[in-house]
């Protein structure tokens, strides 16, 4: 068997592609969601979904993938729709909305899961898959039916791009400049719903809102740039979604929905850690740089002080005094090192120093920028 | 019904209302969602505790659940803090991160043990009169009846020892830091409140249905009442009829009782959305529609202010006059208007025409010299 030969395994095959599709669609979604800082709706929209399962399920009797999702869609749909009236309608705020209805939507679905489980016919067994997910289920028609959706969701995605890129930063200059905010809004809810109903098979209606969440969360520690941000988060949605995927049905025992959870947040604490410019590594460093070079002007500034209280501006001073004079920021040692190093300081013992001639006229020249700013 | 029935009925209503107590601050506070992440993340605590103890009734496992939930707090502020992202998207990482682990865990080694998924979701509130308590001998109830007798105790306690300071934290924090109330204090101890709560109905109702119990009730009762104190009791009234209206649907349905229980707690909620007296929709709408009779009516004391004793007057105050068309009202709002006046007392018909009252000429004064 060649390396690549776990890929030509037909159904882990099948499993990669609807892993990378549903991680696909809901990083490029979930990226709007991040910035409207509604990343939680996504929790409200999967949990909202399970009752609309379990109806289609009672309605129709078939459990057909499109069947099943087109319920998800609609009560995930319709739990939003509640969430914004009881926002809009009533005092109580977001967070309290999004709790109470999607723990309630989600009581409602295991009341009419346990129903579904207790009915006389047997043959519903299956929907329980839709908790934490079952990759290994994923049949070559489930993803068919995964594209189906998810492709349309994406082109509208780039249709609108310049419309739901205004409503995700500046929604009041939108509606302004009389675009149909409103009408955008319902949209972006739409199309997220539908990102999020593709990935109920495969990762459960528990864990579903971390694929709205966390691809993006890594993807806007490395780039300013929205678009990019979009492909990013994708492509991060993707990876994670296969690797959990494969590892997943490669194993027993392995439920898949946690599995690519755990694959995603590390990418997330690795972006978070060492993204350039904004991972906390990088910003460390950067703080460290500073400080060290803070420190530095300091000892020289200090010197040139003591070189003008002298009448001999070459005279030195004893390092102690030096210690003293920067008190609380310290690195006095290592500053004077590295003065010494450029040559802009000198010792005739390591106990004492002054300024050479070219640093007391480069000191000089800072005190002289630092006054002309003030 | 039988022993076990009422036994259920007894804890289902216990649980309730020991979840609902810290749920009035998590709404108050605006932190609801904070709930969902704990009830998700003690799990893991949970677990952890269990395959070191190998024993589920272990006073361990409340303390490791109490801990990661406190962790779960304590990862989104510190994720808060870097900047790097906003808080919805931090407890939207954190909590999904920690349950999976608690699940796989679960699923991987703890396979055929009482523990299993299926229990962290739905709970096994109808198991629960099957472990008795026993002391010396004699079988004196369920034993998570007193657990959660426990957990109901320890949130009024803990309510009432700290009223006002938990009252002045969630109103004013303002004023709470200046009298020197820690808020740090407050919201850390009120998040191991939850997490208590939480990791002790999470036997009898698992992991999501909790926040049902925690967020609908409080939710409830703020739509009902502008008072802490009444908002309180409120909402462990509304929890604990939730409960025992919920056993009884599952009871009839044959479904998961822990669901049926939170549906109940939404069907409550929608109640007081329409029916609410002040805040209630039907309230709104009501009161809307009085408001535009009552403005209408006025604009008409001030019409016939206007000509009352003048030559025109039985044109002008003429009902037929003032039906067809003169405010531009729709024939059948003019009607209504007319009728709304009339039954105020603010004038009377006399052969056709509309004469003001007292009480109407003093209204239409106080319409146009706004007082």
């Amino acid at each position: 068997m060649d390396y690549l030969g776990i890929f030509s395994d037909y159904t882990l095959r099948t499993v990669a592609l609807g892993a990378a599709l549903l991680g696909l669609v809901s990083g490029a979604l979930g990226t709007f969601a991040f910035l409207r800082r509604q990343s939680l709706i996504g929790d409200a929209m999967s949990h909202a979904a399970l009752p609309g399962i379990a109806l289609a399920f009672l309605i129709t009797g078939s459990k057909a993938t499109i069947v099943l999702l087109i319920g998800a869609a609609i009560a995930g749909w319709l739990g939003t729709w509640f969430i914004i009236k009881v926002v809009n309608l009533t005092r109580i705020k977001e967070d309290s909305a999004l709790g109470l209805i999607l723990s309630v939507f989600f009581g409602f679905g295991l009341v009419l899961l346990t129903f579904i489980q207790k009915m006389p016919q047997a043959s519903q067994a299956g929907l329980d898959k839709f908790l934490f997910g079952q990759a290994a289920t994923l049949l070559e028609r489930d993803v068919v039916v995964m594209a189906a959706l998810g492709v349309p969701v994406l082109i509208l995605t780039i249709l609108f791009w310049k419309e739901l890129k205004l409503l995700s930063f500046d929604r009041d200059f939108g509606s302004h400049s009389g675009f149909p905010m409103h009408r955008l809004e319902l949209l972006l809810t739409s199309l997220l719903v539908i990102a999020i109903v593709i990935g109920l098979q495969t990762v459960g209606v528990v864990l579903m809102s971390a694929m709205i969440v966390a691809p993006p969360a890594a993807a806007r520690q490395w780039t300013d740039r929205m678009g990019v941000m979009v492909v990013l988060s994708s492509f991060f949605g993707a990876v994670s979604g296969v690797a959990g995927a494969v590892i997943s049905s490669l194993s027993n025992n392995l439920p898949t929905g946690p599995t690519i959870v755990i694959c995603m947040s590390g990418i997330v604490i690795f972006s978070i850690l060492f993204a350039p410019n904004r991972g906390l590594l990088w910003a460390a460093v950067q703080k460290k740089r500073n400080n060290r070079k803070l420190q530095l002007q300091a000892v020289m500034e200090d010197l040139y002080f003591l070189s003008r209280q002298h009448k001999n501006p070459l005279y030195a001073h004893p390092v102690a005094v030096l210690r003293t004079m920067s008190a609380g920021h310290g690195g006095v040692d290592r500053s004077l090192e590295v003065l010494k190093s450029r040559g802009l300081a000198q010792s005739s013992d390591d106990d004492n120093w002054s300024l050479t001639e070219t640093g007391i006229k480069e000191a000089g020249a800072n005190v002289m920028k630092f006054k002309g700013q003030i | 019904m039988s022993n076990a029935q009422v036994e259920i009925q007894l804890i289902a209503s216990v649980t309730a209302a020991a979840c609902a107590l810290p749920g009035v601050f998590l709404v108050l506070r605006r932190m609801a969602m904070m709930s969902d992440a704990i009830s998700h993340a003690i799990l893991l605590g949970i677990v952890l505790a269990f395959f070191a103890t190998h024993d589920l009734s272990s006073i361990f496992l409340v303390i490791a659940a109490v801990l990661t939930g406190l962790l779960t707090v304590a990862l989104v502020e510190a994720l808060n803090k870097t900047r790097l992202l906003r808080e919805d998207a931090s407890i939207g990482l954190v909590f999904p991160f920690l349950f999976s682990i608690g699940v796989i865990l679960i699923s991987r080694y703890a396979g055929g043990v009482h523990l299993d998924t299926d229990a962290v979701l739905l709970g096994e509130l109808a198991f629960a009169p099957f472990n008795r308590l026993e002391i010396l001998g004699n079988d004196i109830g369920p034993i998570s009846l007193y657990v959660m007798l426990g957990a109901l105790l320890l949130n009024i306690i803990y309510i009432a020892l700290f009223y006002k300071e938990l009252k002045i934290s969630t109103f004013d924090t303002g004023l709470a830091a200046s009298l020197g109330i820690s808020p740090a204090i407050i919201h850390y101890s009120h998040m191991g409140l939850v997490s208590v709560t939480a990791v002790t109905a999470f036997d009898a109702v698992g992991s999501i249905l909790v926040v049902a119990l925690m967020i609908a009730p409080a939710a409830t009762a703020y739509l009902l009442t502008d008072r802490l104190i009444v908002m309180i009791f409120l909402s462990a009234f509304i929890a604990i009829v939730s409960a025992i209206g919920g056993y009884w649907a599952a009871h009839f349905l044959d479904a998961s009782i822990a669901g049926s229980m939170a549906t109940m707690t939404g069907v409550s909620f929608l109640l007081a959305f329409f029916f609410a007296p002040n805040r209630g929709m039907v309230a709104i709408a009501r009161r809307h529609h009085r408001q535009r009779f009552e403005f209408a009516g006025r604009m008409l004391t001030v019409h016939l202010l206007q000509h009352e004793g003048e030559p025109d007057e039985s044109y002008e105050s003429g009902i037929e006059h003032l039906q067809s068309g003169h405010f531009q009202w729709e024939p059948h709002f003019a009607s209504g208007v007319v009728k709304f006046g009339q039954k105020h007392g603010w004038y009377n018909e006399d052969s056709g025409i509309l004469k003001l009252t007292e009480k109407g000429k003093t209204l239409a004064g106080k319409a146009v010299t706004g007082e």
